[in-house]
C-alpha cells in the first residue's frame, strides 16, 4: 500500500484508537484515502464491520483539520449531508457518531432532521447549519425545493448514503437520485459514498453515486469488505407433519417456543403482518412460563412501536415477532437468535434478516428457518445453500419513475426559476433517469404545468408558467405550500384509526389507540365480527369517523387482517434454485422424510420438471378438468399469467371457470377438458400484447397503481393548505379520475406511469415475458386419470381467493335473486 | 364497467328496464342511469350533478382532468332520452362550486340549454351551489312539491314521508362469498328515498355510515344497486349473504 500522507489519520484520531485498543481497519483507510483523492466510493461490507465510521472518516477527519468556525464569520453550509432510509436510523447514527466526535472532543456539530424535529429547530438549521447532517430523503427534497437551497448546501463535500441497497430500488430512491442530481449542480465539488450490503450487481450503485455524462457511463470507486464469520443456519427440526399448503406455520408453534426458550434474544421475523399477528397470538396461547414476547409491523401505534424497541434496546425482552419494520440495520440489544418463519423469498432479504443476529462481524449469526409448508421447505433448502455459496438477489434499480419525476420537477420550480434545458440535462445525469426522452421529459413538465390535457383549459389555472426569459416558475407561493405538504413518494391505502371502546360501541371518546388498519379491510366487516390486530382478538363494533372502534373480544377463530401489502414474491435466483433442487433427487438428502417422500411419489405418478423445463399436467378431477403449471416465478407473475391464460381459452371455447395461484404453481379448471390444448400455442408470448392490454384496462391492480402515481405525481393532493381533513369522505375518487382518463386520454402521461408501474410491480410482467421466453419449446405435458402430489398445494389454495372476470356482475345477481327464492318459497303450513 | 361508457348503453337499451317502486304511494322508477322517473308526473329527477368537479378542483391547482363535465352530460342526453320528460328536478350540487355555472364554458352551456329546450326545469339548491345557476334557464328553489313527494337536496332529520332528496351519495356494498361488491345505489324504505349521485366523478357513502342514521325504517330498507346499465335490488337485511 502507497504510505502517502493521503492515509494517515490525525494524530487525534490515532490516540483515540489507542486509547479504545482499536486500530482502524483496512477498508477504512482506503476509504479515506479514495475520498481524499477526490473520488466518491462504493463500501459493500457485511454487518458489523464498522460501515458507519468508514463513512464519517473523511467528514471526521476534513472538519477536524478545518477546525472551529471563528464566531462572527460569513454564513457556512452543511458540510456533510447523511441520508438513510428509516427515521430512527438516523438518530441512532446521531448517538453513534457523537460518541467518537465528543471522546476525541472534535470541534463538529452533528444534527439530525427528519419529520419528527421540531420547526423551530428546523428554522434554526437553516440559519445556522450544522457541520454533518443527518437526514431522509423526504427532507433533503424539502430542503432543495427550499429557496434558500443554493446558499444552504454550497459548501457541501461529501454524502453519506447509508443503505444503498434498500434505497436505490424503489420510488424514494428515484427521488434521492434526482436530489443528488441538484445537490452536484449546487455543489461540483461533491463526493459520495454509499454504504452497502452485498448486491448482485454493484456496478449499477457505483454509477448511481456520480453523475452520468450525457455520452459513455461514470462510476464511483468500490471498496469491498469480504467476510464476516459464516452465519449458522439450520432449518427447524420438527417430528410435525409439515402441511401441503398455507403460510401460518401453526404446526410449529411448539417447535418454535422451545427454540426460543433456549435464546437470550430471538428475533421472529415473518413476511406479512396478518402472520405476525397469527403467530404472535400463537406463542402467547402456549407461553406457559410467561416469556416476554411483544409483537413490532408497521401498522401499530408509533407510541407502542418505540415502546417494544426500547425494550429491546434494554434488553427486557426475550423475543420480538416483527415484519420487515426491522429489516434494516438498526441496533437494537444483544440479538443472539434469528428466526425466520415462512420461506424467505429472496436469499439477499435472508441475510439481511439474519444480519440482525449478533450485531459483531466476527462472530457467526444463528438464524433457524421454519417453512410454512412443502414447497417452503424446498425454497428453505434452497435459499440456505444460497446464503452459504453467497449468492445475492437484490432487485435491479430499474428505470426511474415518472410520477417521481413530476414532484421533483415541481420542487425545483419551488427552489428557483428553471431552464427546461438545464433541468433536462441535469435529469439526465442521475442513473435512474439516464435513458429518459426529452419528449418525455417535456410532458411531464406540461403535466406539472396543467395536468398535461390535449383539452387545454387549465392554462388560467397553471402551477407553473414560462416567465418572458423562458424560465419556469410557480405561479403562486400557495403552489410551493402544497408542494411541501403533498411531498414524499410512499401512499399509504386509506388507513384508520383502531381504537378500544366498550363493547357496544357506546363509548363516545378515550379508549386506547392500537394502531391503524386498512379502510377496505373494514369494508368487509359487520359489527361483531372479530378480527386480530395488535396482537389481540377484537370485535368490530362500528365506524366514527375516522376511527374503527373496537371491543374486546373472546372469540378464538377470529378472521385475520388481510393486508395488502407485506407479500413478497420468489425471487428469480431463488426459483432457479427451487427448480434446481427438484430436479435433482441426488440433493435430496438434506430434505425432511415426509418432504422427500411426497417427491418420490411425485416421480412415480408423473414426473419431476428438468431445470429448465415447464411442467403442465391436466387431470379430472369430481366434475371438472384441470390444468396445473408449475412455473416457479412468485404469486403475481403468475396471477398474471392465470388471468391472462383463462382469457385465451375462453377463446378457444374450453370454458375456464376459475384459476389459483401460488409462488410455486397457476392451476386453472373447467367444464372441458384441457388435455387436447396446444401448449405450445396456449403459452405463446403473444399474450403480452393484445390480451393483456384489454385485460389491464378494467384490472382493479393498475387502479391501485394509479392511485399512486396520481398521489406521488400532485394530481391528488393528499392534504391541501387550509382545509382540514373532512373524515371519511374523500373529495374525489382516484377510480372515478381514472375511468375518466381512461376514456377521453388513454395516451395521458400519468397512465403510462401507472402501466410502467403495473408491469414490473404488481403484475410482474416482465418476469412473466422472460418465463414465457425461457420455456419456448420446453414444454412437457403430462396427461393424468387423477391430481399429483405436486399438484394437491395448489389446489388447496382454491377457495380462497376468488378470481374471475364476471365477479362482481355474479354477486350482484345472486344478492338480486335471494329474493326471487325467498317469494317462490312455500311457507310450511 | 363505470360510467364513462354507460350512456352509450343506456341508448341502446329498453326503457322499460330499471327497477320499479313505490314511494309513499307514487308509482316511480329507478333507471340504471342513477335518475329517478315518475310517470305520473311526467317527471325525471337527478340528483348531485356535481358538474364542473374537475375545473372546480382546478381552481384550486388540483388539476383533474377537464372532462367530467361532458361525460356527465352525455349520460344526462342519455337518460332523457329514454324518458323524454317534462319536468327536471336537479336536486341540488348540480355544480361542484360556486363558480361553476357562472364559469361553464360555453360549448357545454350550449349543450345543456339544448336538453332543457321545451322541458320545466327546476334547479334545487345545495351546499355546493346554493346560489342557485348563473346564466341558465329554469327555476331555481330550495324544494318544490308534486304530489305527496317533497323534492329536497339535503334529507330532513328523521323519518319524512315523501321526501325524496340526494346529498349523501348512497352506496351499498353487498357480500356473497367472502366477496364484497360496493356499488352507488338509490335507498328507500318506500316512505322516503335518497338519490344516488349522478356526477361522473362523485364517490359514495356506504348506508351503513351514521349520516344515514334515523333517515329509514331499516326494517324496509331497500338498496336498489346501478352496475353496468342494470338495477340489481337487494334489501338491507341481505346485504351480508
Amino acid at each position: 500500500m502507497d504510505e502517502g500522507p493521503n492515509d494517515r489519520l490525525p494524530p487525534v484520531f490515532e490516540r483515540w484508537f489507542e486509547e479504545k485498543g482499536w486500530s482502524p481497519r483496512p477498508h477504512q483507510i482506503e476509504l479515506l484515502k479514495r475520498a481524499r483523492s477526490g473520488e466518491s466510493t462504493l463500501l459493500i461490507a457485511p454487518t458489523g464491520a464498522g460501515k458507519t465510521l468508514a463513512g464519517f472518516l473523511p467528514s471526521l477527519t476534513d472538519l477536524t483539520a478545518r477546525g472551529k468556525i471563528p464566531p462572527g464569520s460569513a454564513f457556512t453550509g452543511i458540510h456533510t449531508l447523511y441520508v438513510s432510509p428509516l427515521k430512527a436510523l438516523a438518530v441512532d447514527i446521531e448517538r453513534n457518531l457523537m460518541k467518537p466526535v465528543s471522546e476525541m472532543g472534535l470541534p463538529i456539530t452533528v444534527e439530525n432532521r427528519t419529520g419528527d424535529t421540531p420547526v423551530h429547530k428546523r428554522q434554526r438549521q437553516k440559519l445556522t447549519p450544522p457541520d454533518i447532517l443527518l437526514t431522509t430523503p423526504e427532507q433533503v427534497a424539502l430542503l432543495l425545493a427550499n429557496g434558500e437551497a443554493a446558499r444552504f448546501f454550497r459548501d457541501l463535500k461529501y454524502v453519506v448514503l447509508d443503505e444503498l441497497h434498500a434505497l436505490v430500488t424503489s420510488k424514494r430512491g428515484h427521488l434521492l437520485s434526482l436530489g443528488l442530481a441538484r445537490l452536484r449542480k449546487l455543489a461540483p465539488d461533491v463526493q459520495t459514498i454509499g454504504l452497502s450490503a452485498t448486491v448482485s450487481d454493484p456496478m449499477e450503485l457505483q454509477r448511481w453515486l456520480v453523475g452520468q455524462p450525457e455520452e459513455g457511463r461514470q462510476n464511483a470507486g468500490l471498496v469491498t469488505v469480504s467476510g464476516g464469520a459464516k452465519p449458522q443456519i439450520t432449518i427447524l427440526q420438527t417430528q410435525a407433519r409439515i402441511p401441503w399448503s398455507g403460510h401460518s406455520a401453526r404446526y410449529a408453534i411448539p417447535d418454535i417456543y422451545e427454540t426460543l426458550k433456549r435464546a437470550k434474544m430471538a428475533l421472529v421475523f415473518v413476511n406479512t403482518r396478518s402472520q405476525a399477528e397469527l403467530l404472535f397470538q400463537e406463542l402467547w396461547t402456549i407461553n406457559d412460563d410467561n416469556l416476554p414476547i411483544a409483537l413490532h409491523h408497521g401498522s401499530l401505534d408509533v407510541g407502542q412501536r418505540r415502546k417494544v424497541e426500547a425494550a429491546m434496546a434494554d434488553n427486557r425482552l426475550r423475543a420480538v415477532v416483527a415484519t420487515s419494520t426491522l429489516d434494516l440495520g438498526i441496533d437494537w440489544g444483544d440479538v443472539d437468535l434469528v428466526l425466520h418463519v415462512g420461506a424467505p423469498k429472496g436469499a439477499s432479504r435472508l441475510a439481511q434478516r439474519i444480519g440482525r443476529a449478533n450485531h459483531r462481524m466476527d462472530e457467526p449469526s444463528r438464524a433457524v428457518l421454519v417453512p410454512a409448508n412443502r414447497f417452503e421447505v424446498m425454497e428453505c433448502r434452497a435459499a440456505l445453500d444460497a446464503n452459504y455459496v453467497g449468492a445475492q438477489d437484490t432487485p435491479p434499480i430499474g428505470e426511474g419513475a415518472l410520477d417521481v419525476l413530476a414532484q421533483h420537477v415541481l420542487g425545483m420550480a419551488c427552489a428557483e426559476p428553471f431552464d427546461a434545458d438545464a433541468l433536462y440535462g441535469e435529469v439526465i445525469s442521475a442513473e435512474p433517469y439516464h435513458a429518459l426522452p426529452r419528449e418525455t421529459f417535456d410532458r411531464i413538465v406540461e403535466f406539472v404545468a396543467t395536468g398535461g390535457y390535449a383539452l387545454k383549459t387549465y392554462e388560467r389555472y397553471a402551477k407553473i408558467r414560462q416567465t418572458a426569459e423562458g424560465l419556469w416558475r410557480i405561479s403562486n407561493p400557495a403552489v410551493a405550500q402544497a408542494y411541501r405538504l403533498n411531498l414524499g413518494t410512499i401512499v399509504e391505502s386509506p388507513m384508520l384509526n383502531v381504537r378500544m371502546v366498550k363493547s357496544g360501541g357506546k363509548a363516545r371518546f378515550g379508549g386506547m389507540m392500537l394502531g391503524k388498519v386498512e379502510e377496505y379491510f373494514l369494508e368487509q366487516l359487520v359489527q361483531g365480527d372479530t378480527f386480530l390486530f395488535s396482537g389481540k382478538v377484537l370485535r368490530f363494533e362500528g365506524i366514527r369517523e375516522n376511527e374503527c372502534l373496537v371491543s374486546p373480544a373472546f372469540s378464538f377463530d377470529p378472521k385475520i387482517p388481510a393486508y395488502a401489502g407485506g407479500k413478497f414474491p420468489l425471487s428469480t435466483f431463488l426459483a432457479e434454485q427451487v427448480r434446481g433442487l427438484l430436479a435433482d433427487p441426488g440433493t435430496w438428502g438434506t430434505l425432511p422424510d415426509q418432504v422427500r417422500e411426497w417427491l418420490e411419489i411425485q416421480r412415480l405418478r408423473s414426473i419431476l420438471p428438468k431445470r429448465g423445463e415447464l411442467l403442465i399436467e391436466t387431470f379430472p378431477r369430481a366434475t371438472r378438468y384441470y390444468m396445473v403449471a408449475y412455473p416457479f416465478e412468485g404469486r403475481l407473475a403468475h396471477q398474471t399469467l392465470g388471468l391472462l391464460l383463462t382469457r385465451r381459452l375462453e377463446r378457444m371455447g374450453l370454458k375456464p371457470t376459475g384459476f389459483a395461484a401460488t409462488d410455486y404453481s397457476l392451476a386453472i379448471w373447467g367444464l372441458e377438458d384441457l388435455e387436447g390444448v396446444d401448449f405450445a400455442d396456449l403459452f405463446d408470448e403473444d399474450m403480452l400484447g393484445e390480451d393483456l392490454e384489454a385485460w389491464l384496462a378494467e384490472s382493479f391492480m393498475l387502479k391501485r397503481t394509479f392511485r399512486n402515481c396520481a398521489v406521488i405525481a400532485g394530481l391528488i393532493e393528499r392534504r391541501h393548505p387550509g382545509k382540514e381533513k373532512t373524515g371519511r369522505q374523500v373529495t374525489v375518487s382516484t377510480d372515478l379520475v381514472y375511468d375518466v382518463l381512461r376514456s377521453h386520454e388513454p395516451d395521458h402521461i400519468l397512465l403510462e406511469a401507472a402501466r410502467r408501474d403495473a408491469a414490473t410491480g404488481l403484475l410482474d410482467i416482465a418476469r412473466l415475458g422472460a418465463m414465457l421466453k425461457r420455456i419456448r419449446g420446453h414444454i412437457t405435458h403430462m396427461a393424468l386419470s387423477r391430481v399429483s402430489p405436486l399438484a394437491v398445494p395448489v389446489l388447496l389454495e382454491i377457495g380462497r381467493e376468488p378470481v374471475s372476470g364476471g365477479a362482481d356482475d355474479a354477486i350482484l345477481a345472486e344478492a338480486a335473486d335471494d329474493l326471487i327464492e325467498e317469494a317462490l318459497t312455500v311457507d310450511d303450513v | 364497467m363505470n360510467r364513462m361508457v354507460l350512456a352509450q348503453q343506456l341508448r341502446n337499451q329498453a326503457p322499460a328496464a330499471g327497477a320499479a317502486i313505490s314511494l309513499a304511494g307514487v308509482e316511480a322508477v329507478c333507471d340504471p342511469s342513477g335518475a329517478l322517473f315518475l310517470p305520473a308526473f311526467d317527471l325525471l329527477c337527478v340528483s348531485d350533478l356535481h358538474l364542473e368537479k374537475g375545473a372546480a378542483f382546478a381552481r384550486r391547482r388540483q388539476l383533474l382532468p377537464p372532462y367530467d363535465t361532458a361525460a356527465t352530460l352525455d349520460l344526462l342526453e342519455a337518460a332523457l332520452a329514454r324518458r323524454n320528460p317534462a319536468i327536471v328536478v336537479s336536486l341540488g350540487d348540480s355544480f361542484h362550486d360556486r363558480a361553476g355555472s357562472g364559469h361553464l364554458p360555453l360549448p357545454y352551456r350550449e349543450r345543456l340549454k339544448g336538453l332543457m329546450r321545451g322541458r320545466q326545469w327546476i334547479w334545487i339548491t345545495g351546499n355546493h351551489d346554493p346560489d342557485g345557476v348563473e346564466g341558465l334557464e329554469g327555476e331555481t328553489c330550495e324544494d318544490v312539491s308534486f304530489g305527496p313527494l317533497t323534492f329536497r337536496h339535503e334529507p330532513k332529520a328523521g323519518q319524512a314521508r315523501g321526501e325524496v332528496a340526494g346529498h349523501l351519495h348512497p352506496a351499498a356494498a353487498v357480500t356473497r362469498r367472502e366477496k364484497t361488491v360496493r356499488r352507488p345505489c338509490f335507498a328507500t324504505d318506500g316512505e322516503r328515498l335518497v338519490m344516488p349521485s349522478f356526477g361522473v366523478l362523485t364517490g359514495g357513502l356506504d348506508l351503513g355510515h351514521r349520516a344515514f342514521d334515523g333517515l329509514f325504517d331499516r326494517q324496509n330498507l331497500v338498496a336498489h344497486l346501478l352496475h353496468g346499465g342494470r338495477v340489481y335490488t337487494v334489501p338491507a337485511a341481505r346485504f351480508k349473504g
